[in-house]
């Protein structure tokens, strides 16, 4: 469901990513894994449409369409969902009020109906359940004076009610207590289908004890250097990521 | 009319036409201070920019026009016509001035408590001078201002409040200030005088509004003398039409626990000063002054603030908030002065700005002067535009560009609409202003 292939890419002249191949098929579950500054924010934000980058080769095929030329809302409509690793927060719009606006559109594209008021507030608060938040956040300003666990719980929260056919996670689990982790990841395991993809971007192991991929692969120096199962991760646990460095430079 | 007239000149000719048939003709005290308040004007002319309290505000466009006193007999508008200023839901005292004068077919003013007064100030210069004698012109701007001195030469009517001590105003009193715009060039000069009794309370809602689109003036002066421990909650609603020139002097005197609340929202107007200079003469008074400006095109809103704080234990706050699209200019100036013995004083200001253009422009000058021990003085201002993080979150959850902008705007403005008490005028503002800033676009179809 989603290709990306030879992808060349970066900010202000500089290149990050540097010919990255990736194929996710229907309901697998992706972990990227790698060392700080490798590129996999960019590439998270690449896909779910934030502006700013120079894509300056490849292509991303997402659902049999080019998804570099789709605007960001419709990326979001058509299923992608990036879980941010730093939340944003807006003052003066309230959570309830982003979730209802943003289920509508997507919604909306779909042809289905907005759903009456009594139908949304029952399906927020059964996904609220999920990654048990109190109804209150619901009427606070979106993220504004969360904790950091509060900002990652609210960021499954809208995946949760918006169901998207991708979710990617970025550093979910950054910034997490293991309780508020447990809770993230049952919220996120919950999710998983057959009809949903996950992509986890991840720096450590820690997070993949809960949600087990079916896949791992090691972006480095933009590029994906290694992929392999769960077995990898424990080793880049053991390892660290210097090993894979090195075998790059004795391969170059 | 002779060519060698010196401008401003003409405003004297005027005053000598119409001198005798203005209200309070027949009383001397208030045939002198029209006289000297003209006198007055004419040694200081209309403000400039060399004055500093004008320096980004050029009065010259007004000070350059010869503008014609309204007529007397404003053309009666239809009722429909005033409905778009009526605040559904409120239960009020209503008053309605054209053209400066009270239309007392339109007014609704209903039953008021023992001793209240709720009327025309021009009716209380012809019945009971006495009554306002040692009130009228107490805060007035005249010494400073030459809007403020033409003014009090010309004043022609005006809302008169009057609460005894104790006396308790249930229902709010709306007037509803309307210029018809019969013509370009013409002036009306209205006079509000509100006085609150010890103890007393009450609110005053004040629309400003022209039903056609005309180059006219309205040179307004309010004064509100409150009692010890009276509570005073104002709104000013600006809804002048696109020309319309709208200057406003409002001197507010408070003693000993006396709070007064001034929520001005500004939303019409080419050219817009409110100047509000606040006493705070006794213990423990408070004073909330707040303000939204919601502009766009060429127009220009000044918001001039003095506060003096006077006396031990004053508390001061200002929230002013704007909106700025297209060559729109705003101005704030928040002048508090914390006097030698007016320890304790507790004040707080703040101003933010939202531009939405690249030539929109917000100037803001926080001036702090502080002559006293043992006092909490703060304020933040800034000028900013929407934030990219905040457009891509909101994009990124389905939202598309131009209503996520919609959203971002709305909630800031709506910031300041959520601290309105009165929740009939809040609900007003909210479905006027969010149609207007907003050009009627998706955020209502997120509410």
């Amino acid at each position: 469901m989603l290709s990306i292939r030879n992808l060349e890419a970066g900010i202000d002249g500089k290149p990050i990513l540097r010919g990255l191949s990736l194929e996710i098929g229907k309901g697998e579950v992706h972990a990227i894994m790698g060392p700080n500054g490798s590129g996999k924010s960019t590439l998270a934000h690449i896909l779910a449409g934030r502006d700013g980058y120079e894509i300056t080769g490849g292509e991303v095929i997402y659902e049999g369409r080019n998804l570099l030329e789709m605007p960001t809302e419709e990326r979001a409509r058509e299923g992608v969902f990036l879980a941010f690793q730093y939340p944003v927060e807006i003052p003066g719009v309230s959570n309830i009020y982003l979730l209802k606006a943003a289920l509508n559109a997507v919604r909306k594209h779909r042809g289905e109906g907005e759903l009456d008021a009594m139908d949304f507030l029952k399906l927020v608060k059964d996904r609220m359940n999920l990654v048990e938040m109190d109804e209150q956040f619901l009427y606070r300003p979106v993220n504004e004076g969360f904790s950091g666990g509060e900002k990652k719980r609210n960021e499954i929260l809208q995946m949760a009610v918006l169901q998207p056919k991708l979710g990617i996670l970025d550093e979910t689990d950054s910034g997490l207590d293991i309780d508020a982790l447990r809770v993230v990841a049952n919220g996120v395991n919950a999710l998983r289908g057959p009809e949903r993809s996950l992509m986890l971007v991840t720096h450590y192991q820690r997070l993949l004890d809960y949600i087990v991929p079916d896949y791992v692969h090691v972006l480095a120096g933009g590029r994906i250097v290694k992929s392999g199962d769960r077995g990898l991760a424990l080793e880049l646990e053991s390892r660290g990521y210097g090993w894979i460095e090195e075998e790059l430079r004795e391969g170059a | 009319m002779s060519a060698v007239m010196e401008p401003g000149e003409h405003y004297r000719v005027d005053f000598e036409r119409l001198c005798g048939d203005l209200p309070g003709a027949r009383t001397p005290w208030v045939r002198r201070r029209r006289e000297a308040a003209l006198a007055r004007f004419a040694e200081r002319g209309f403000p400039t920019t060399r004055d500093e309290a004008w320096k980004y505000t050029d009065p010259g466009v007004i000070a350059r026009r010869a503008f014609a006193p309204a007529p007397a007999a404003a053309p009666v508008p239809a009722p429909e016509a005033l409905e778009p200023f009526r605040i559904k839901g409120l239960d009020c005292h209503r008053l309605v001035f054209l053209d400066g004068r009270l239309a007392p077919d339109l007014s609704d003013v209903g039953a008021l408590p023992p001793g209240v007064v709720a009327g025309g100030l021009a009716r209380t210069l012809e019945e009971a001078p006495d009554s306002v004698e040692d009130r009228l012109g107490r805060y007035a701007g005249d010494e400073d201002n030459g809007f403020a001195a033409l003014n009090t030469a010309f004043l022609t009517d005006g809302v008169h409040l009057h609460l005894p001590p104790g006396a308790v105003l249930d229902r709010p009193v709306h007037v509803l200030h309307l210029s018809t715009g019969a013509g370009d060039g013409t002036v009306v000069h209205p006079r509000n005088l509100v006085v609150a009794g010890a103890g007393s309370r009450a609110v005053l809602i004040e629309t400003y509004a022209g039903l056609h689109e005309a180059a006219c003036l309205t040179n307004v002066q309010t004064e509100v003398l409150l009692g010890e421990g009276a509570r005073v909650e104002h709104y000013k609603l600006q809804q002048e039409g696109d020309k319309a020139f709208h200057i406003a002097d409002t001197g507010v005197y408070l003693p000993a626990r006396a709070r007064y609340r001034s929520h001005v929202i500004d939303a019409g107007g080419r050219l817009v000063r409110n100047e509000i200079r606040v006493r705070l003469d006794g213990a423990g008074s408070e004073c909330v002054l707040n303000g939204l400006y919601l502009l766009g095109a060429r127009q220009h809103v000044d918001n001039h603030t003095v506060i003096d704080h006077l006396a031990p234990e004053g508390t001061s706050r200002e929230y002013y908030k704007g909106v700025l699209e297209g060559h729109s200019r705003s101005v704030f100036s928040g002048k508090v002065i914390v006097h030698p013995g007016a320890r304790y004083t507790d004040a707080l200001q703040a101003n933010h700005n939202l531009l939405l253009s690249e030539n929109a422009e917000a100037d803001i000058r926080p001036q702090l002067e502080i002559y006293a021990d043992d006092v909490k003085c703060a304020h933040g201002a800034t000028v900013g535009r929407l934030d990219p993080d905040a457009l891509y979150y909101l994009k990124s959850r389905a939202i598309d560009e131009d209503a996520a902008r919609s959203l971002l705007i709305y909630a800031f403005a709506n910031d300041v609409l959520d601290r309105l008490p009165l929740e009939p005028v809040r609900a007003y503002l909210e479905r006027t202003l969010t149609a207007r800033l907003l050009h009627g676009r998706k955020v209502e179809e997120l509410i």
